[in-house]
């Protein structure tokens, strides 16, 4: 490969991981259920396009089965079973917060500040061509992870959910080039039970609470 | 061999249930299945005690002294269980609170559930193990809302989202720890396998493998029960049918902790320092002490049984955290007899509930005029669980206060403390539930014959192992030891 080709693709990379970053923030301000979920299948795209230059860049073929994997998985498969979710479930309109989204964005600076410098020594450690992008990786973690404690809707957790396992994705990809592949594969098939679990889930929440807002759940008196 | 026929028997009990779980004979089925993977963890712990480790499936799976301690451990109590969920689920059905379509799904995922706990225990692949534990998780999401009551559903609800996030950050640390590996051992399948791993274990990068370590513990961490990452579990214990209360308590808490202890010999290996040890120390320490005061207005005697399960896992995390082969031992020791005692006393607690229709401790005060068996079961229960003498838990704990007080020293009085606290919270409440109450108005059915036999073979078990240990088990706990990297132990 032309040199100029490699640090091209070496920036896309880099630009790729921002995307991503900017993605997780989006997804904190996001007011719309639906866009929410389209914001989720564009992380999914950007995860499939950073992993197809990481494995052309650094020359690792079985990366191409992994962002194929990615694509159809977290682009097409998830994206449309939620889809169809709200639709089945009539599931319209804003998210409602715990905490103010101007205020959850601050904190979520600082979250990603704690992440970069949590990661620097391993950074250093890596060997990979995109080793600085594994404190976005788990900035993206602890930013989801912000999203599911902000947020009052089950639907929402479940996003925080999947955002979550995006973001481990990706550092796996930039630390390591991916883990072996027999744990990829056993990951998204957990990942893909947990969706339909979830998915048994929100018809048990309906009928049993009227509504998907956890405040009804947390009023249930347990003890 | 044995090794991979223990696996297929629960995966094929997970089909065949999954086709004809709504047949009459299923939950006999469920028993023979049971009874099948059991034998076959027998089989597989003697064949190791004889000839070492096995291997099998392209060095995917393994067994050593530890998982076959524990794949016994595991392999009895889903026996038992099965029988107690086959009489506990006939009185479901006698109340129509079950359908056959119901009964079938509860079935296969019961043994879906077992099938993933093996694969845990028997995993040599720590990125399997987290893909196994994780699917614990979901096998049990369902039991656990199965009444779906509204409390119910919260209860699993929370289950599923707390040890979702729990087990993330266990994710993250496998990635970090095959990081780490893979600058030793290469990149491809062997960078994860834990035999391969405890042999570099000391040159493995020391910051990336304790980073690692933490998210092990707090990821891990949450499935034990730890606090302050419990908040799941005294619902999931309470809400969920009882024989999934006993099966939780006793085997998924196990579990995750041998996950722990599995990540605890690599990160030992590698940091030469004392903060794993330090981290288990202070996680076990704040869990016994928060769930013994949590227990004491608790209302709800499967509520109760939670937090004591929090306690007693907290007192196996101290004891592996203060390390040295007596501590271990004794922290091995007190999984066992924890296991079987709490199942036992799920057990009782699953019929006092059932029968009188309340988990209200207030509400149930008239067990002894209904069934004196039970009374005496569950006293019997509440004097091994408190650690009375001569119950295998007064052994165990006896050993770990004495450990504690030679290389811990500041841990005692907090831990004496918290075990006479539950003690007398645990036994006030059992006599306040055999004291009396009311007169019965109504006369009560008898209580159908060979119902308690699993309580009594477990409570058996846990006196024969604290009145005198069998040399056969002392090699078999050493064996556990020395996967341990504690070789002097017994």
């Amino acid at each position: 490969m032309a040199p100029h080709t490699h640090i091209l693709l070496n920036r896309l990379v880099g630009f790729l991981g921002s995307a991503l970053l900017l993605s997780s923030f989006a997804m904190l301000s996001m007011r719309r259920m639906s866009s929410l979920v389209r914001i989720f299948a564009l992380q999914g795209l950007l995860l499939t396009l950073g992993t197809l230059s990481v494995a052309i860049v650094a020359g690792e073929p079985h990366l191409l089965f992994s962002a194929l994997f990615t694509f159809i998985f977290k682009v097409l498969v998830l994206p449309i079973i939620l889809f169809r979710l709200l639709e089945r479930l009539r599931i319209r309109g804003e998210v409602e917060v715990l905490l103010n989204v101007p205020t959850t964005m601050v904190v979520g600076l600082f979250v990603v500040v704690f992440s970069f410098a949590l990661a620097s020594p391993i950074s250093e450690l890596a060997s990979t061509v995109s080793r600085g992008l594994i404190g976005v990786g788990l900035a993206a973690l602890l930013l989801s992870f912000l999203m599911m404690i902000t947020r009052k809707k089950a639907i929402t957790q479940v996003l925080g959910f999947l955002g979550m396992e995006n973001a481990l994705f990706f550092s796996a990809i930039n630390a390591t080039y991916g883990m072996p592949m027999v744990v990829e594969l056993g990951v998204a098939f957990d990942v893909l039970v947990g969706t339909f679990v979830f998915g048994i889930f929100f018809f048990q929440i309906r009928e049993t609470f009227e509504s998907f807002d956890l405040k009804h759940m947390d009023n249930t008196q347990t003890e | 061999m044995a090794l991979v026929f223990l696996i297929l028997s629960p995966l094929a009990g997970a089909l065949v249930l999954a086709f004809f779980g709504h047949k009459k004979v299923a939950p006999v089925l469920n028993i023979l299945f049971s009874l099948l993977t059991f034998a076959l963890s027998i089989l597989l712990a003697g064949e190791v005690y004889r000839s070492g480790p096995r291997l099998a499936l392209d060095e995917q799976i393994f067994a050593d002294g530890l998982s076959s301690l524990f794949l016994v451990i595991t392999g009895g109590v889903a026996a038992t269980t099965s029988f107690f969920s086959f009489r506990y689920m006939a009185i479901e059905s006698a109340h129509g609170h079950l359908s056959p379509e119901r009964y079938r799904l509860y079935l296969a995922l019961y043994q879906v559930f077992v099938l993933t706990m093996i694969v845990v225990l028997a995993s040599n692949n720590l990125g399997l193990l987290w893909v196994s534990l994780e699917g614990a998780t979901l096998a049990t999401v369902l039991l656990v809302g199965w009444s779906r009551t509204p409390s119910a559903i919260k209860a699993s609800w929370k289950y599923f989202i707390l040890c979702g996030v729990g087990i993330a950050q266990a994710l993250f640390g496998t990635i970090l720890l095959y990081f780490a590996s893979e600058k030793t051992l290469g990149p491809g399948g062997t960078a994860l396998l834990w035999t391969h791993l405890a042999m570099v274990k000391s040159q493995l990068e020391p910051t990336v493998v304790g980073l690692a370590f933490v998210f092990f513990v707090v990821g891990y961490g949450t499935k034990v029960g730890l606090v302050p990452l419990h908040n799941w579990l005294p619902d999931a214990h309470a809400e969920g049918p009882t024989p999934i209360s006993a099966v939780l308590s006793g085997l998924l808490l196990n579990v995750a902790l041998y996950a722990i202890l599995r990540v605890k010999v690599l990160a030992d290996g590698a940091l030469h320092s004392a903060m794993p040890s330090r981290l288990l120390i202070g996680f076990g320490l704040v869990s016994i002490l928060l769930a013994s005061i949590s227990m004491w207005k608790r209302q709800d005697i499967k509520r109760l049984f939670a937090y004591s399960s929090i306690e007693h896992m907290g007192i196996s995390t101290l004891a592996f955290g203060i390390g040295g082969p007596l501590a271990t031992f004794a922290g091995l020791l007190h999984m066992t007899a924890h296991s079987l005692v709490k199942s036992a006393i799920f057990f009782v607690v699953g019929h006092i509930v059932q029968t009188s229709g309340s988990q209200k401790i207030l509400s149930i005060r008239e067990v002894a005029a209904r069934t004196p068996g039970l009374s005496r079961a569950l006293l019997a229960g509440g004097f091994a669980i408190t650690g009375l003498p001569p119950f295998a838990l007064f052994a165990s704990e006896f050993l770990i206060v004495s450990e504690a007080a030679k290389r811990a020293p500041y841990t005692v009085p907090f831990l004496l403390l918290a075990l006479f606290v539950t003690f007398g919270i645990v036994l006030f409440r059992i006599l306040e539930m055999n004291g009396g109450g009311p007169p019965l108005e109504t006369p009560v059915p008898p209580t159908p014959p060979l119902t308690f036999f699993p309580v009594w073979i477990h409570l058996g078990i846990a006196l024969v192992l604290g009145l005198f240990f069998p040399t056969l088990l002392t090699s078999v706990y050493q064996n556990a030891l020395l996967s341990l990297g504690a070789v002097h132990g017994g």
